[in-house]
């Protein structure tokens, strides 16, 4: 199983852009910073077709030391969740299908 | 924020390139990483996160209004991971007071 990288998808841009190579390397940069940017302001972010990244804010729990067994709370703090869309879970759904095709 | 504004944002970041480009490559990145996913690749952005599949086992499922059971099949859905940057920025913004 491969991973899909930012290089990858900058030479996707350079490919079938026409982008120059800083152009496209740039681009990529961006746009994931555009996202994080956006949540690190506590503000979500809905890319319609792709997904919805979310913001929650968890209360502070009890929690241990897995090592000690000590008795240590986890801090108030505020995670990404991401939903995917309806299109990004009809076509991961289409694989499973040729998944149990070959099973 | 919106994809639309995300376009816009990406715009005024990259006056070098036309709007025309920039809508493009927004849609040629979305679309590159649900391939990815939708061919059971991994997507790995460093200090992002990254995406991949979890399996769910098939299992009997319930119709709620009428309480039939149903034989749900197995199947993979997207799970996204945020990398130790944006965890600890979102983080942080509770102590900004955002």
């Amino acid at each position: 199983m491969s991973s899909l990288t930012k290089a990858d998808m900058a030479e996707r841009l350079y490919d079938e852009l026409g982008l120059n190579k800083r152009e496209a390397k740039d681009m990529v940069e961006s746009f994931f910073d555009e996202i994080r940017e956006s949540l690190a302001a506590n503000e979500q972010v809905k890319l319609s077709g792709f997904g919805n990244f979310d913001l929650r804010d968890k209360r502070q729990r009890p929690g241990r030391n897995p090592k000690t067994g000590d008795e240590v709370p986890i801090s108030a703090r505020r995670v990404v969740t991401f939903r995917p869309g309806q299109k990004l879970k009809d076509r991961v759904d289409a694989y499973a299908d040729t998944r149990s095709e070959t099973a | 924020m919106t994809k639309s504004e995300l376009i816009e944002h990406l715009i005024d970041r990259h006056p070098e390139l036309s709007v025309k480009d920039v809508e493009l490559a927004v849609k040629a990145m979305l679309d590159h990483m649900t391939e990815s996913l939708a061919n059971g690749d991994r997507i790995e952005i460093r200090g992002f996160g990254s995406f991949s599949l979890h399996f769910r086992a098939p299992r009997i499922g319930r119709n709620p209004k009428t309480g039939d059971s149903v034989s749900l099949t197995a199947k993979y859905v997207p799970h996204f991971k945020p990398g130790k940057e944006l965890r600890e920025q979102v983080n942080e913004s509770i102590e900004q007071g955002l």
